[in-house]
C-alpha cells in the first residue's frame, strides 16, 4: 500500500506515492537525489542524518516519510540560498570544523537546533547540546570553536 | 535498514485510532517513533500495520489540571523539559525529559511512547512512579480507565496496557510547599539511555524528613522502590551523614534480579546505585527546604 505525500523540501514542493517504510532520509537521498543528508550507524545514535523539520532538527534514519507528510524539510543543501553560505557553514570552513566532512551536515544542522534554543551557549552547553553527533575525525575541539563562532556572528557573542 | 512491509494508517482522534486498531489486527501505534522504527529495521518486530497517533491534536500538550499537571500521551520530551507548567508544579518530571537522549531525539520522542515501551533504561517511568503519577488510557469501546504508575510497569517492556488500549495522558500531582524531588542519572556514554536512574521524593518539616520515596530504573526491570533507603532518611534531618548513611542501604534493597550488560555488570550497578541515590536525595532535599 503506498501512501500519498506532499512535503516541502529546501522550499520546493513535493509530491510522491511513497512505501510507507520509507524512511525520510531514503526519501531525501533516494528519491529527491539529495545526498548530502548522510546516513552513518542508521540507528539513530550519530547524527549524520539530521534534517530540519518544521525547523526543529530530527534523525531522518529514524523518521516515516509518511509521518511528515505536509511539513517543510531543510536539509544542508537548502540551509542557504544556492553559492551562498549560511553563518554556520561559514563558521564551519573558518575554523576547520570538518575534516572528511562526513558528519559535517548533521553537524551543522544540530547546531542551528542547540543555537535556537540556546543562541548563546557555553563551551559546555555545546558540548553537551551536539552529544547526539558523532565525528570520527575532528576530536570536536574545531567543532566547538565552530560552533561558538557561528554563535559570535549569528547573535552578536557566545560566551 | 528497512523495516519490513507494513500498512500506513494517520489517525485524527482518539476514537479514529481505536477503529483503525479494532480493523487492523496485528496493527501497533505509531508515537514518535524513537523507539519502535528502531525496532522494526533491527525486525524484531512485524506489524501488519501502523497507526500514526501523530495528528491527534487532543494528545498533545502539558496542563494545570485537578491540583497536578495533565501531561497528553503525544507532548515530546522537548516540551516537557521546557514546559513552565511542570517547572513549577512537578519539575522532576522536567528535568529527567531534559536528560533523555540527545536534542533530536527528544524533539519526537513522547511520554506516551516512553511509558507504553517501557524500556528498563527508560527515564520517565522511575520518576513518575516516585511522584505517584497516574496513567489515563482509553480503552476499546470508549471507556476510559486509571492506573497508578506504580501498578502500570509490569515488567521488562510489559505494562498494564491491555489490547486495543490508547495511553491518552499522564497526570503528576503538584509537588506542594515542603516536598522536593530529583533525578540523577548515570547515563550510558554511548546511547544516553540510564545505566541507572534514582529518583527521590522528600517531604520535610521543622528540618525533619517526614516522607520520602526512593525509586530506581535502569538497574532494574521496572521502577523499584527502595524501602530501606526510604525508612532510613524518614525522622532524619538530612545532614550529608544521614543521606550518606541511608545510600548506603541501597544495594541491600536490591534482592531481585538486576540488569546487566558488556557496559556495566549487574553487580557493578548493584554497588553504583547508592551514589545516585545520595545525589538525588541530597538534590531533593535542597529542594524540599
Ligand atoms: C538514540 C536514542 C537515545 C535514547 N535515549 C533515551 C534515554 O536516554 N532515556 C529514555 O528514557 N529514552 C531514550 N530513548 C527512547 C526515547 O525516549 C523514545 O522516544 C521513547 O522510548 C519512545 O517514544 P516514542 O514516542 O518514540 O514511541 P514509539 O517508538 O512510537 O512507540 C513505542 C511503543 O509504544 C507504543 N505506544 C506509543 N504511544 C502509545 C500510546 N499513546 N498508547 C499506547 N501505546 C503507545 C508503540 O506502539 C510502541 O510499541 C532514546 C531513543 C533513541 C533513538
Ligand atoms: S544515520 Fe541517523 S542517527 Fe546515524
Ligand atoms: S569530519 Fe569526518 S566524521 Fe566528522
Amino acid at each position: 500500500m503506498a501512501v500519498p505525500v506532499s512535503l516541502t523540501v529546501n522550499g520546493q514542493s513535493q509530491q510522491r506515492d511513497v512505501d510507507p517504510r520509507l524512511l525520510l532520509v531514503h526519501f531525501l537521498r533516494d528519491v529527491l537525489g539529495l545526498t548530502g543528508t548522510k546516513v552513518a550507524c542508521d540507528t539513530s545514535q550519530c547524527g549524520a542524518c539530521t534534517v530540519l523539520v518544521d525547523g526543529i532538527a530530527a534523525k531522518s534514519c529514524t523518521c516515516l516519510t509518511a509521518q511528515v507528510d505536509g511539513a517543510s524539510i531543510t536539509t544542508i543543501e537548502g540551509l542557504a540560498a544556492p553559492g551562498t553560505l549560511h553563518p554556520i557553514q561559514e563558521a564551519f570552513w573558518n575554523k576547520h570544523g570538518l575534516q572528511c566532512g562526513f558528519c559535517t551536515p548533521g553537524m551543522v544542522l544540530a547546531t542551528h537546533e542547540l543555537l535556537r534554543q540556546n543562541p548563546n551557549p557555553t563551551v559546555e552547553q555545546i558540548r553537551h547540546g551536539l552529544e547526539g553527533n558523532l565525528c570520527r575525525c575532528t576530536g570536536y575541539q574545531n567543532i566547538v570553536r565552530s560552533v561558538q563562532e557561528a554563535a559570535k556572528t549569528m547573535n552578536g557573542g557566545a560566551r | 535498514m528497512y523495516a519490513p512491509s507494513f500498512d500506513y494508517h494517520r489517525a485524527s482522534s482518539v476514537a479514529e485510532a481505536q477503529k483503525l486498531l479494532a480493523a487492523n489486527p496485528g496493527a501497533k501505534l505509531l508515537a514518535g517513533g524513537h523507539s519502535l522504527l528502531p525496532v522494526l529495521k533491527l525486525r524484531l518486530a512485524a506489524p501488519s500495520a501502523l497507526i500514526d497517533l501523530g495528528r491527534i491534536a487532543e494528545l498533545k500538550g502539558v496542563s494545570a489540571a485537578n491540583g497536578g499537571v495533565r501531561i497528553g500521551a503525544m507532548t515530546t520530551h522537548a516540551e516537557i523539559a521546557t514546559s513552565p507548567v511542570l517547572a513549577k508544579s512537578c519539575g522532576i518530571v522536567a528535568e529527567a525529559a531534559a536528560q533523555i537522549g540527545d536534542m533530536a531525539v527528544r524533539n519526537r520522542g513522547t511520554i506516551g511512547g516512553s511509558v507504553a515501551h517501557a524500556d528498563p533504561a527508560a527515564d520517565l517511568p522511575t520518576v513518575l512512579v516516585a511522584v505517584g503519577a497516574t496513567m489515563e488510557i482509553a480503552g476499546a469501546g470508549g471507556a476510559t480507565r486509571t492506573v497508578a504508575a506504580a501498578d502500570f510497569f509490569q515488567g521488562m517492556m510489559t505494562t498494564a496496557l491491555g489490547d486495543g488500549e490508547i495511553l491518552t495522558a499522564v497526570w503528576v500531582p503538584a509537588l506542594g510547599a515542603g516536598t522536593g524531588a530529583a533525578y540523577a542519572k548515570f547515563a550510558h556514554p554511548a546511547s544516553r539511555y540510564a545505566v541507572i536512574g534514582a529518583a527521590a521524593s522528600l517531604t520535610v518539616k521543622n528540618g525533619a524528613c517526614e516522607r520520602a520515596i526512593i525509586i530506581v530504573g535502569g538497574v532494574t526491570a521496572t521502577p523499584t522502590a527502595l524501602p530501606s533507603v526510604a525508612a532510613a532518611l524518614t525522622g532524619s534531618n538530612l545532614s550529608a551523614e544521614a543521606i550518606a548513611a541511608a545510600a548506603g542501604k541501597a544495594a541491600g534493597d536490591l534482592t531481585g534480579d538486576l540488569m546487566g550488560d558488556v557496559f556495566a555488570s549487574s553487580e557493578y550497578r548493584r554497588h553504583v546505585t547508592g551514589a545516585y541515590v545520595a545525589r538525588a536525595v541530597a538534590a531533593a532535599a535542597a529542594r524540599a527546604r
